[in-house]
């Protein structure tokens, strides 16, 4: 890993960082008084990834044209760091009609056919679709890839078991991403979760399984990188467990009085933590990390404003688009 | 008010949807250790839409447990709690999540009566919640009870107000048979949502039954029937109050319970008025809403002076954008212009 390196993924996890911390405040700023969640600019749910972008940073480092994400209700950070178009994600958190999906599908349903990136809001069922991309590319003779990711949580859910024994015994190039944020809404590992390692499940699947601890982006990417060149080099697929950190509620509004892991969240965040890392081996000035903040705001601030200028569908377009 | 139900004799106090739930789940497990409860996030969070509000505190992590998110594997272990005699109450978080367990709820937990010849009992209540309304698109607020209804051997019930669903909820568990009990999110009273103020009334403290089956007259009327149901209902007593202001006299039935479906209650209310909308939150085609119309046809289409008109989701997924959702509900104008379509 080049300094270089290092630089790409700080300013990465900077700009995810700043675009969700933006998009909070957008979100929150207009369902004041009565906190409404149907009401504002940005309407419904919202499930921020803050604090996780190491996850995303480290495994898209090694992703390149062809390769697919299937995400989940959390998805920004892994849209973002695959490539998918700030200002069309924006538009469509937005529900306008230049966003990713028309205004149809919203922050949890993000299609990016280009960049071969998709989410869903079910539990654990982009897995079983990623192999199904792997499928693709293998019967067509490329080195792609299919990423596919699900919390802890997920793990519980018969697809992602499914999806796994699928992936082995066809061999497929997927790498299963698991994000271990210790949460599954109010619910701790510990008390859905028999093992402590949803690495070890992949030995059930005689697939190889890597557990990486500490939050820590680059050895996020050491692992995935064999992962996906594994995959790339037609040896099959992988489990990569990444222990990660949510830092905020599981969705914006969520008072959280059931976690008991409060007070530590801040000093556990992972970007600060980063920055100081790479200040002390030489690998970033202060000059610079302010820089990447400016630059991530200028492209948040023109994406924001990209969406708000944008058109609202109108009513009727809703029936379009249930064919093709 | 309806007419059908225990007469509530005791104080009454205001109370939301969400909170005569979990009042009516804990009056039950009071009275028998064999209710408990099971779902996602029941416990110390009491259900992501309230529906087990308070029921951690009192009766601890044994009889409220919080579940993996392995709905095949916490459903089917409600059906076989139940099938051993004891009264679970089973949370699946959202409706929408039917697709990763619908095998346990179709083909066992709805079939296990009839199949066994009447032999095993399987005396459960799945709860759900339902609807849209805020901008959770198209995998978060589905209705759908008309696509569980379809399917034989689960009753399905489905509270519109506070009072209804402490009532129902009682029945639900109190039923020796598998009960879908469908709550609207929009209906809940919650503090963190839109709420008509219809989704926080008098409910009586103590425990009392509605029955499960029975359709209730939300509102008299003379020129045109609402057969509806859940938040729709809310919405059809708004759209009914102020088209008396105009001279328009509306009749609101609201069905409470699709299987049984109380198909009386439809009938005598088209005989008397003549005019029927149904308004129905759920997809149009295949759906509650033609079963309705179907109940005249089949008796007596000569009830009718018009014909029947339906009010439901266009057959398109739920839409994110506002404007886009609000085309496809169920709308208050909509029920409006419909009513007055009918008297045109
Ligand atoms: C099949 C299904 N069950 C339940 C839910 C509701 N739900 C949404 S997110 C969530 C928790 C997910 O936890 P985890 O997989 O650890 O991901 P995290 O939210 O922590 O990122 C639950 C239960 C769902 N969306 N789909």
């Amino acid at each position: 890993m080049t300094s270089l390196d290092r630089l790409a993924m700080y300013t990465e996890m900077v700009r995810i960082r700043q675009y969700e911390t933006r998009i909070m405040q957008e979100y929150h700023a207009d369902k004041t008084p009565a906190w409404d969640i149907g009401a504002g600019l940005i309407p419904g749910e919202m499930h921020l990834s803050a604090g996780q972008e190491p996850a995303a940073v480290g495994v898209c480092a090694h992703l390149k044209k062809g390769d697919a994400v299937t995400a989940t209700h959390r998805p920004h950070h892994f849209a973002l760091a695959h490539g998918v178009d700030m200002n069309a994600m924006t538009a469509e958190i937005y529900g306008r009609t230049t966003g990713l999906c028309k205004g149809k599908g919203g922050h949890m349903h993000l299609f990016d056919p280009e960049n071969h990136f998709s989410c869903s809001g079910i539990i654990a069922q982009g897995y079983p679709v990623a192999c199904g991309q792997a499928m693709a590319m293998k019967r067509r003779g490329t080195d792609n890839v299919a990423v596919a990711v699900t919390g802890e949580g997920a793990a519980n859910q018969g697809a992602f078991h499914e999806a796994l024994n699928l992936a082995a015994v066809w061999n497929l190039p997927v790498v299963f991403v698991i994000e271990d944020n210790d949460w599954a809404i109010s619910v701790p590992r510990g008390e859905s979760t028999a093992n402590t390692s949803n690495a070890d499940r992949a030995a059930g699947y005689g697939i190889p399984g890597v557990r990486v601890e500490n939050n820590d982006v680059e050895a996020v990417f050491e692992a995935a990188g064999a992962a996906v060149d594994r995959a790339r080099a037609g040896e099959g697929p992988s489990l990569l467990e990444i222990h990660t950190l949510r830092l905020l509620g599981h969705f914006e509004g969520d008072a959280q009085a059931y976690r008991s892991d409060l007070e530590t969240v801040d000093e556990r965040d992972p970007i600060p933590r980063y920055a100081a890392s790479l200040m002390e081996s030489g690998d970033l000035t202060e000059a610079q990390a302010e820089e990447v903040k400016a630059a991530a705001d200028a492209e948040v601030d023109a994406a924001i404003q990209f969406a708000i200028e944008s058109p609202l569908p109108q009513p009727e377009d809703a029936l379009d688009d249930v064919f093709a | 008010m309806t007419a059908t139900e225990t007469p509530p004799d005791a104080g009454t106090r205001r109370v939301t949807t969400a909170k005569a739930m979990a009042e009516a789940i804990g009056l039950e497990m009071r009275d028998n250790p064999e209710v408990f409860v099971m779902g996602e996030d029941v416990g110390a969070y009491g259900g992501i839409f309230g529906s087990t509000t308070d029921l951690f505190a009192e009766f601890g992590a044994d009889r409220v447990i919080d579940t993996p998110i392995s709905e095949t594997g916490f459903i089917g272990a409600g059906i076989g709690a139940a099938v051993e005699g004891m009264r679970p109450v089973v949370e699946l978080m959202f409706v929408d999540f039917y697709g990763v367990c619908m095998d346990q709820i179709s083909n066992h937990m709805a079939k296990i009566h009839y199949e066994s010849g009447g032999a095993v009992k399987v005396p459960m209540v799945l709860m759900a919640a339902t609807g849209g309304g805020y901008s959770d698109a198209a995998q978060h607020s589905q209705c759908l009870w008309g696509t569980f209804a379809h399917l034989p051997g689960m009753k399905v019930v489905v509270p519109s107000n506070p009072y209804d669903a402490k009532g129902l909820m009682a029945s639900a568990i109190r039923d020796d048979n598998p009960v879908l009990y469908l709550f609207h999110k929009g209906a809940q009273g919650l503090v963190w949502m839109e709420k008509n103020p219809r989704s926080i009334a008098d409910v009586p403290e103590e425990a009392f039954t509605v029955p499960i089956g029975k359709a209730a007259t939300a509102r008299e009327g003379t020129d045109v029937t609402i057969v509806t149901l859940s938040l729709s209902v809310q919405h059809s007593l708004d759209v009914a109050e102020e088209l008396a202001g105009e001279g328009i006299s509306v009749e609101v039935i609201d069905l409470r319970s699709l299987v049984p479906l109380d198909r009386q209650a439809v009938l005598d209310s088209v005989a008397k008025t003549g005019r029927l909308l149904v308004v129905d939150e759920d997809y149009k085609s295949f759906g509650l809403s033609g079963e309705i119309a179907a109940i005249v046809a089949e008796t007596d289409p000569t009830m009718l002076a018009k014909p029947v008109s339906r009010l439901a989701v266009p057959d398109v997924p739920i839409p994110y954008s506002r404007p886009l959702e609000y085309g496809i509900l169920p709308t208050r104008e909509k029920i409006s212009a419909a009513v007055k379509d009918l008297l045109a």
